[in-house]
C-alpha cells in the first residue's frame, strides 16, 4: 500500500500526458493542462519544503551548540528577516496587497540587491579563478586525445577574442580557411555541433527508456526504501 | 639536481594563489584602462539580428529571462540589448521568468532600460511583465495551450484580461518570437523542446558560455539563432549600434559586452599563457623522468 | 614586523577610503540606505574573494548569510507568484483578493475549483517531509512530480531531442544554407553541403563510439576511434567555453567594485 498508491499515481499521469499527446483532445488535452498546473503549485509548496529543511537543520545545529552553530545563527537569521520582509511586503510603494514584492523601493528589494546579488555574482566569479589554476595545473597534453582537446581549447580561447582575428589577419582572402577565427567557428559549428548532437540523441534515448521505466513502474528508486 | 631544473620543479608545483593574483590583476589592469576591441558579428548572431529586425513593428515577442545574478555579467548585456532592439522596433514585449530570479531581472530591464530610455512606452500596451511562475518545463507545457489557465495577474496583480496586449490571446502559439536569455534549466533548452518544436514558434536567444556548445546542435532547424556568452552579445551591441547610431554617443551604458570583452581578452591571454607554462614544465620533467630511467 | 606592515596597508587604505567618502567621491554609508547597501555589497563581495586566499571566518559569514537569504528568497517568489494566484486565488478568489491582492486582480471562481484541492492535499503531504513519522506520505507528492516529468520529458526528449536532431542532420545533408532551413529562399551551396557532409560523418563517428553492443574492432573500431577525437574536440570546445564564460563573471564583479563602489571608473 505505501509503494502501491505512489506507483499507480506516477502511472496515471505519466500515461496520461504522453496520451495527450497523441490525442490531444478531450478529456486528455484539459486533463494534461491541469496536471502540469498542478504540478507547478507542487514546485512552489517544494521552495516551502526545502526552506523548512534549512530551518530544521540549522536550528537543530543552533539548539545543540554543534561546531559552527555561530554560522548556522547567521543562516536562521538572514532566512527569517528576509522571509518577514517579502511575506509582509515592507517598504513596497503601494502598500501590502498593491505591488509586486519585488517592486523598487522595498526592503526585498534591497535584500536582493545588497545581499543576495552580491554574494551569488562572486561565488560564481570565484570560478574564473579556479578554472585558470585547474587549467595550470591539470591541462597536460599526456596523449593524442588529450592534445587534440588542447589544441581546441587553445583555438576557442583565441578565437573567440580580437587577438584570433589580429595573429591571422596577415593570411591573403585565398586563405582565410587558416583564420584563427573561421577554423574556431568551424570548430564549434561543424566538429562540436556533431559531438553534441550525437551527446544529445544519445541522453535522448536514455531519458525516453527512464521515463518509460518510471511510468511503468519498473524504476521505483524515487521511493525510497522502507 | 641543476638550478635549470630546480627552477622547473618550482614553477610547475606554483601556489595556485599565485595564479589568482595575475588572473585578478589582468582583468583589473584591463578593466581600469578600458581596452575594448573591434568585433566582426558571426551568423547565428547576425541570424537573431535580421529577425528581430525584420519582423513588422507589433509584432508578439516572449522574452523569457530565465537568468540569476550569478550569470548577470554574461547574461545583462544581451538582455538589454534585446530589449533597446525590440522597443526601437516597437514590437510588444511579453516578459516572463522561469526561474524566481528573473522576475528580478525583467524588473531591473524595465526599470533601468525601458521607463529610462523609452518614457513613451505604456506599460500594459508595449509591454508586460507576467513575472515568475514554478514548475519549470510544466510552465511552458501550460502556456502554449492556454496561457491565462496559469497566468491569471501579471507580476504586479492587475487581471490578466484587463491588460490591452493580452486581449485576444489564449496561448503562445501564434507569437512571432520567443527570444529567450538563459542561464541553465529551465532555459533556452526547454524553450525550444516544450514550446517552439511542438508549437511551431520561432526560438532563438543568448545564454551562457558554459551552456552555448550544448545547444549548438539545435541550430539552425529548430533554433534560429544563437547567442553563447558576453562575446556574442558584444556582436550583438555591435549590431544594434550599427542599426541605431544613437547607441555610440554613451559606449559605457549601452555597449557594456563591447567594454567588457578588453578585460576578457587580457585574462583568456593570461589562462593560455598558463596552460602553455605547465605544459612546457610538464613536457621538461616528463623527458628528464624518462632520461634518468 | 610582517604585522606590523599589514596593519600599516589595511590603515592607509581606510584612511583613503574616508578620505574619498568624506570628499562624496564615493557612496556615503551612513546618509542613506542606497549607500549602505553598496558598502554592504562590497564588503560582502571581498569577503568571498578572501576564500581565495584561504578559508576564513569572514568568508564563512557572507556564505551562511547567502544561504539564508537566498533560501527565503526562493520562498517568498514561490509564494507570491504561484500559491496565491494559482491556489488560493482558484479555491477562495474573494478571501484571496482581499487579504493577498488588490480588486485589480479581478479573480473570479472556475466551475471546477474543486479540483485544485488535488495540489493542495499533494502540497500538505509534500511538506509532511519535514515531519519524523509522515515522511512516507510525501511519496505520494514525489509520485505526481515524477510522474509529470517523466510524462512531459518522454515526448520532449523524443520530438525535440532525437527525432528533430535526425530531422536536422537529414535536411543539412541537402546543402540548403541555414538561410534556407530557417525559412528563407532555397538556395545551394557547395562549401555548405561540404562542411554538412563532415559533420554528418562526425555525428555517425560519435555515435558509433557510444554503441557498445557491437565490439569495437577492425573498420568499426577504427570509426569509433575518430568518434573519440570528435568528441574530444566537443569537450575542448566546451572548455574554452567554459572559461569565457566564468571570466566574463569575474569581470562583472571587478566592475562593480571599481564603478559603483569605490568609482575610480
Amino acid at each position: 500500500m505505501k509503494r502501491t498508491i505512489p506507483l499507480l499515481i506516477t502511472g496515471i499521469v505519466g500515461a496520461v500526458l504522453v496520451i495527450a499527446y497523441f490525442i490531444p483532445h478531450p478529456p486528455f488535452d484539459s486533463l494534461r493542462e491541469d496536471f502540469s498546473i498542478f504540478f507547478d503549485i507542487i514546485a512552489a509548496v517544494a521552495f516551502i519544503l526545502g526552506g523548512g529543511n534549512l530551518i530544521k537543520m540549522h536550528g537543530n545545529r543552533v539548539s545543540r551548540r554543534e561546531e559552527g552553530w555561530g554560522y548556522s545563527l547567521v543562516t536562521v537569521v538572514g532566512f527569517l528577516v528576509v522571509l518577514a520582509i517579502g511575506l509582509t511586503k515592507v517598504g513596497n510603494p503601494d502598500g501590502f496587497r498593491g505591488s509586486s514584492v519585488t517592486a523598487a523601493g522595498s526592503l526585498f528589494d534591497y535584500a536582493y540587491q545588497f545581499v543576495f546579488r552580491p554574494c551569488a555574482a562572486t561565488m560564481f566569479a570565484l570560478l574564473a579563478f579556479y578554472v585558470a589554476s585547474a587549467s595550470f595545473r591539470a591541462f597536460r597534453a599526456k596523449n593524442l586525445e588529450a592534445t587534440i582537446l588542447l589544441l581546441v581549447a587553445f583555438t576557442i580561447l583565441i578565437g573567440r577574442t580580437f587577438v584570433g582575428a589580429w595573429m591571422t589577419s596577415w593570411l591573403p582572402d585565398s586563405l582565410h580557411f587558416l583564420t584563427i577565427p573561421y577554423l574556431a567557428e568551424k570548430i564549434m559549428v561543424v566538429l562540436n555541433y556533431a559531438g553534441n548532437r550525437a551527446i544529445m540523441i544519445g541522453i535522448a534515448l536514455g531519458i525516453v527508456s527512464t521515463s518509460l521505466k518510471v511510468i511503468i513502474g519498473i524504476d521505483r528508486s524515487y521511493l525510497g526504501s522502507d | 639536481m641543476s638550478r635549470f631544473y630546480r627552477i622547473v620543479e618550482a614553477i610547475n608545483e606554483l601556489d595556485k594563489r599565485w595564479v589568482f593574483l595575475v588572473v585578478g590583476l589582468a582583468v583589473v589592469t584591463a578593466t581600469i584602462f578600458r581596452l575594448t576591441f573591434p568585433e566582426v558579428p558571426t551568423e547565428m548572431v547576425e541570424a537573431i539580428y535580421e529577425k528581430v529586425e525584420n519582423l513588422p513593428a507589433g509584432s508578439r515577442v516572449v522574452l523569457p529571462f530565465d537568468y540569476d545574478p550569478g550569470s548577470e555579467p554574461e547574461l545583462q548585456p544581451m538582455a538589454d540589448a534585446f530589449v533597446r532592439h525590440c522597443a526601437e522596433k516597437g514590437h510588444k514585449m511579453y516578459f516572463i521568468a522561469l526561474w524566481p530570479l528573473g522576475q528580478s531581472m525583467v524588473a531591473g530591464v524595465i526599470d533601468n532600460v525601458l521607463r529610462e530610455e523609452y518614457p513613451d512606452l505604456v506599460y500594459g500596451e508595449d509591454y508586460v511583465d507576467l513575472g515568475f511562475k514554478a514548475g519549470n518545463e510544466g510552465v511552458i507545457a501550460v502556456i502554449l495551450t492556454d496561457l491565462k489557465k496559469l497566468y491569471t495577474t501579471d507580476s504586479r496583480g492587475n487581471a490578466i484580461d484587463r491588460i490591452p496586449m493580452m486581449q485576444g490571446i489564449s496561448s503562445i502559439r501564434g507569437f512571432d518570437l520567443i527570444l529567450s536569455v538563459s542561464a541553465g534549466y529551465p532555459g533556452l533548452k526547454e524553450w525550444v523542446q516544450y514550446g517552439g518544436t511542438p508549437g511551431n514558434i520561432p526560438v532563438a536567444g543568448g545564454c551562457t558560455a558554459v551552456q552555448a556548445p550544448l545547444l549548438y546542435p539545435y541550430y539552425p532547424d529548430q533554433l534560429l539563432g544563437l547567442m553563447g556568452g558576453i562575446k556574442a552579445a558584444a556582436e550583438y551591441e555591435y549590431l544594434v549600434m550599427e542599426g541605431y547610431p544613437k547607441f555610440k554617443e554613451r559606449p559605457t551604458r549601452y555597449l557594456t559586452a563591447l567594454i567588457r570583452m578588453g578585460p576578457q581578452t587580457v585574462a583568456h591571454l593570461s589562462i593560455v599563457f598558463f596552460i602553455v607554462l605547465g605544459n612546457v614544465t610538464f613536457q621538461i620533467l616528463r623527458r628528464r623522468r624518462r632520461r634518468m630511467n | 614586523m610582517k604585522r606590523i606592515l599589514a596593519l600599516a596597508i589595511i590603515g592607509l587604505i581606510l584612511l583613503v577610503l574616508i578620505v574619498r567618502v568624506a570628499q562624496g567621491e564615493m557612496p556615503n554609508p551612513f546618509t542613506d540606505l542606497e549607500g549602505f547597501g553598496i558598502w554592504f555589497a562590497a564588503l560582502l563581495t571581498l569577503a568571498i574573494i578572501s576564500f581565495l586566499y584561504d578559508d576564513n571566518p569572514v568568508y564563512k559569514f557572507a556564505e551562511h548569510l547567502f544561504v539564508g537569504v537566498s533560501a527565503a528568497y526562493w520562498m517568498v517568489m514561490g509564494f507570491w507568484s504561484t500559491l496565491v494566484p494559482n491556489l488560493f486565488g482558484k479555491l477562495a478568489p474573494g478571501w484571496t483578493m482581499s487579504l493577498f491582492l488588490s480588486e485589480r486582480a479581478e479573480l473570479t471562481r472556475d466551475p471546477l475549483w474543486f479540483m485544485y484541492f488535488v495540489p493542495l492535499a499533494f502540497g500538505v503531504l509534500l511538506l509532511l517531509r519535514l515531519t519524523p513519522k509522515g515522511g512516507h506520505l510525501s511519496r505520494w507528492s514525489l509520485a505526481f512530480i515524477l510522474g509529470t516529468t517523466a510524462g512531459l520529458r518522454l515526448i520532449a526528449f523524443l520530438t525535440a531531442d532525437f527525432m528533430g536532431q535526425i530531422r536536422g542532420t537529414l535536411k543539412s545533408v541537402s546543402g540548403y544554407t541555414p538561410a534556407a532551413i530557417a525559412g528563407g529562399a532555397t538556395s545551394y551551396s557547395f562549401e555548405t553541403m561540404f562542411w554538412d557532409l563532415i559533420a554528418v560523418i562526425a555525428i555517425l563517428a560519435a555515435l558509433s563510439y557510444f554503441y557498445f553492443s557491437k565490439e569495437h574492432k577492425g573498420a568499426f573500431g577504427r570509426f569509433a576511434r575518430v568518434g573519440i577525437w570528435v568528441l574530444m574536440v566537443t569537450f575542448g570546445a566546451g572548455f574554452g567555453y567554459t572559461v569565457m564564460g566564468r571570466i566574463a563573471l569575474l569581470v562583472g564583479r571587478i566592475e562593480f567594485l571599481l564603478v559603483e563602489w569605490l568609482q575610480v571608473l
